[in-house]
C-alpha cells in the first residue's frame, strides 16, 4: 500500500476508464429498455385516438386491438397445447431415456429446429404444411365438428389458425425442450437411485423424483415459450389469412390475426396515422410479453429459492 | 426354516419378465402390420406410420400386462410414447430441410447469386445479390454495435458488479430483453428514427439498431457465463503479481474466456441474421443494390424471401425457396463455425 504516487496514478486512470466503460455498457442496457418503452409510447400515443376511419372496420383503438389480442392469445395457447407434451417427452427422452451416447447429438438436432429462421418456417407453413394439413382438418371437422374449435366449414387453402398454431408449436418446441431437459438432468442422482432401489419402474422414478424437482423450471420454460409464441410475427403473417373477427373456430376461412402479424401485413400501405396505430398495438404486445416473461422469471426465481433452502 | 415348508412354486421369488428383445419384436410386428394395412387398404406413408406407432404403443403394454404386471406395463407404455414424441418432432425438421433443399437447389445458379431484382419483369432472370449485401451490411453493423456493449456489460456484471443491486437489476433487465418480440424491436427503431428524421424514414441502419437490441442480451448472457467459468485462482495470481484490475481483465480473464465468448457472439449473429419482422418495418424493401446504411431502403435476405413469397407467382415462389436455401446455409454455416471454435478453444478454458 506504500507504492509511490507516480506508480499508482496510471494504474488508477486505466482502471477508472475500464470500469467506467463497463458500467456505461451496463447502464446503456437499462437505458435501451427504458427507450423501447418511451419511444413506443411517444410515437404510439397519437394512435390511441386517431380518426375513426383508420380503425375500420372497428371504431376506436380498443375495439381495433381487442380481436388482435384475442388472436394472439389463441394462437399462442394453441401452440403451447400442441408443443408442451412433445417438449416434455423429448426433454425426458434426452435426459433419461435415450442411450447415453445418442443424447448429445439428439440435443443438437432439436437445437437445429431453433436455428431455422422464422421466415423459412413461414414459407414452409404456407406452402407445404397448409396443404398437408387439409385431410387432418377434414377429419377434425367430420368427427369433432360439435366442438366450437372445429365447427368449420374447413378452409380449402389450409391457411388457418390450426396451421399457424402447428408452425408456432414447432418453433417454441426447442425453447421449452432446452430448458426442461437441463432442469431434468439436474435432478439429484441420489433421489433417482433411491427411487429405483425401492423397486420403482423408470416411469415411477421420473414421476416421483424428476417431475417434482423440475416443476418450477418447466413452468418457467413454458412461460418463455409462450412469450416467444406471442411475439412471433412472420410465421403467422405468412400462414394465416386473417380478418378482424373473434372466433374459436380453428379451421375455417375467417381467422383472427395476431398483433404481430397484423403489424407486418398492414405495414406496406401505412400512412403516418396508421403507423401510429400500429406502433400503439406494438406497445400493447410489448406490455403483454413483458408480463408473461416477468411471471416466468418470478416462478423460476421462486423455484430456485425453494431448492436452495 | 419356515420358508422351506412351503411347497415349491406357490410363492415365486421372481415374477415374469419380457425378454430383452420384446420391444424390437413388437416394433417389427407393428411396422409390418402398418405396411400390410397400407398395402391392403391404401393410404400414405403418414397413415402407415401412425398405425405402426399405435400398434406398438398398445401391443407392448398389453403383452407386458399379461406377463409382467400393471406397473411395468405403464412404464413400457410411457417409454413408447416418449420415443414416438421424439420421432414425431424429427418429422418437421427433416421435412422442412428436404423441401428447402429440393425446391431451392433448382433455383440457385450463378446469376441468382449475382443479379439484383432491378427492372426484372416477367420471366427475366433476377437474383438476390442486393438482399445478400443488405443482410451482411445490416447484420455486420448490428454486431459492431452490440458486441462491445454486450461484452462490457458482462464484464461489469462479473468483474465489477459482483451481485450488487445494480448488477441484479441489469441481469433482470437482460432477461426481460431476451423476451422482447422482434417486431417490437423493429417498431422501437422505427419510432426512434421517425422522431429524428420524420415519418417517411426507412434506412438500413435502423434495422441494425433493431437487430442489436435483439443481439445484446444473447451476447451478455453467453459472455457472462464464460467469464464466470474463468477460475478465480487466475485472477488472484495476477493481482498477487501487482497487475491492476483492468490489465488482469484484458490480459488474463478475456483471453481465457475468448473461445466461449466468440462462440456466443457467432451464435447470436446466426440468431438475428434470420430476423424478418424488424427489417421489414424499418429497412423496408427495394429491388436495387444499396450499400449506404444511412440512406434509402435496403433489402435483406429474409425480407427478400417474404416479398417473393407474397408476390404469389410461380417464379416468386421459386425465388423464395432459393433465398431460403441461401439463408439456411448461412445460418447453418455460422452454427458450425461456432461449434468448431468452441471445440478448438475448449481445453484452454480448463473445462
Amino acid at each position: 500500500m506504500s507504492a509511490t504516487a507516480s506508480q499508482k496514478v496510471p494504474r488508477a486512470v486505466g482502471d477508472r476508464i475500464f470500469s467506467g466503460a463497463a458500467l456505461a455498457a451496463g447502464l446503456f442496457i437499462m437505458l435501451a429498455l427504458a427507450g423501447v418503452f418511451f419511444f413506443l409510447a411517444l410515437e404510439g400515443w397519437p394512435g390511441l385516438s386517431a380518426p375513426e376511419l383508420i380503425y375500420r372496420p372497428a371504431t376506436d383503438f380498443w375495439s381495433y386491438v381487442g380481436p388482435l389480442v384475442f388472436g394472439t392469445t389463441l394462437a399462442a395457447v394453441l401452440a403451447l397445447v400442441i408443443a408442451l407434451p412433445f417438449a416434455i417427452g423429448i426433454a425426458l427422452f434426452i435426459s433419461h431415456y435415450a442411450p447415453r451416447r445418442l443424447a448429445t447429438p439428439i440435443g443438437y438436432v432439436i437445437d437445429l429446429l431453433a436455428a431455422v429462421p422464422s421466415v423459412v418456417y413461414g414459407l414452409w407453413g404456407g406452402k407445404a404444411l397448409s396443404q398437408a394439413i387439409l385431410p387432418v382438418q377434414g377429419w377434425f371437422y367430420d368427427h369433432l365438428g360439435f366442438l366450437p374449435f372445429f365447427k368449420g366449414p374447413p378452409s380449402a387453402t389450409g391457411r388457418t389458425m390450426l396451421t399457424a398454431g402447428v408452425v408456432l408449436a414447432i418453433m417454441i418446441l426447442p425453447i421449452i425442450t432446452a430448458i426442461s431437459r437441463e432442469v431434468f438432468a439436474q435432478t439429484p442422482r441420489l433421489h433417482q437411485e433411491a427411487a429405483l432401489a425401492l423397486g420403482a419402474t423408470r416411469w415411477e422414478m421420473v414421476r416421483m423424483t424428476v417431475f417434482p424437482y423440475g416443476r418450477s423450471g418447466v413452468v418457467s420454460a413454458v412461460m418463455l415459450g409462450l412469450g416467444r409464441a406471442l411475439g412471433e410475427t412472420m410465421a403467422v403473417a405468412m400462414v394465416l389469412s386473417a380478418s378482424p373477427v373473434v372466433t374459436l373456430n380453428l379451421i375455417s376461412t375467417t381467422n383472427p390475426a395476431t398483433i404481430a402479424s397484423n403489424i407486418a401485413s398492414s405495414y406496406k400501405e401505412a400512412t403516418p396515422d396508421k403507423q401510429a396505430v400500429l406502433i400503439a398495438t406494438g406497445l400493447v404486445l410489448f406490455a403483454f410479453t413483458f408480463a408473461v416473461n416477468f411471471l416466468a422469471r418470478w416462478v423460476a426465481g421462486r423455484g430456485e429459492r425453494r431448492l436452495n433452502r | 426354516m419356515t420358508v422351506l415348508d412351503v411347497p415349491k412354486g406357490t410363492i415365486p421369488l421372481t415374477h415374469g419378465r419380457l425378454p430383452q428383445w420384446a420391444p424390437l419384436l413388437v416394433g417389427a410386428v407393428a411396422i409390418a402390420f402398418g405396411g400390410l394395412l397400407g398395402v391392403v387398404a391404401g393410404g400414405g406413408l403418414v397413415a402407415m406410420s401412425v398405425v405402426a406407432v399405435i400398434v406398438y404403443v398398445v401391443a407392448l403394454p398389453l403383452w407386458s400386462a399379461a406377463v409382467e404386471n400393471r406397473r411395468a406395463a405403464v412404464d413400457r407404455f410411457v417409454t413408447g410414447l416418449i420415443w414416438s414424441a421424439f420421432a414425431v418432432a424429427c418429422v418437421p425438421l427433416v421435412w422442412l430441410i428436404t423441401m428447402v433443399i429440393q425446391n431451392g437447389a433448382s433455383t440457385i445458379n450463378q446469376q441468382f447469386l449475382t443479379f439484383d431484382m432491378r427492372n426484372v419483369i416477367g420471366d427475366a432472370q433476377g437474383g438476390l445479390y442486393h438482399a445478400l449485401m443488405g443482410t451482411l451490411l445490416i447484420t455486420g453493423a448490428a454486431a459492431l454495435m452490440s458486441v462491445p456493449i454486450g461484452i462490457f456489460a458482462a464484464i461489469y456484471l462479473v468483474e465489477y458488479g459482483k451481485k450488487n443491486r445494480l448488477a441484479r437489476v441489469i441481469t433482470f433487465l437482460v432477461d426481460v430483453m431476451t423476451g422482447i418480440p422482434s417486431i417490437v424491436a423493429g417498431l422501437f427503431a422505427l419510432a426512434l428514427f421517425v422522431l429524428i428524421f420524420g415519418p417517411a424514414v426507412r434506412c438500413g441502419f435502423g434495422g441494425s439498431v433493431a437487430l442489436s437490441l435483439l443481439m445484446v442480451p444473447t451476447v451478455v448472457r453467453s459472455a457472462e457465463e464464460m467469464l464466470m467459468l474463468v477460475p478465480d485462482d487466475l485472477r488472484e495470481a495476477s493481482y498477487a503479481l501487482g497487475v491492476p484490475k483492468w490489465r488482469t481483465i484484458t490480459k488474463v480473464v478475456l483471453p481465457t474466456a475468448l473461445g466461449g465468448i466468440v462462440t456466443g457472439v457467432v451464435l447470436a449473429i446466426s440468431r438475428v441474421i434470420g430476423e424478418t419482422a424488424p427489417l421489414l418495418v424499418v429497412a423496408g424493401f427495394t429491388d436495387s443494390v444499396n450499400f449506404d446504411l444511412f440512406h434509402g431502403r435496403m433489402m435483406t435476405l429474409p425480407v427478400f424471401i417474404f416479398t417473393q413469397y407474397a408476390s404469389a407467382t410461380p417464379k416468386g415462389e421459386a425465388y423464395a425457396w432459393g433465398g431460403a436455401l441461401v439463408l439456411i446455409a448461412i445460418v447453418m454455416l455460422l452454427n458450425l463455425i461456432a461449434r468448431v471454435i468452441g471445440k478448438i478453444f475448449a481445453p484452454k478454458t480448463g473445462r
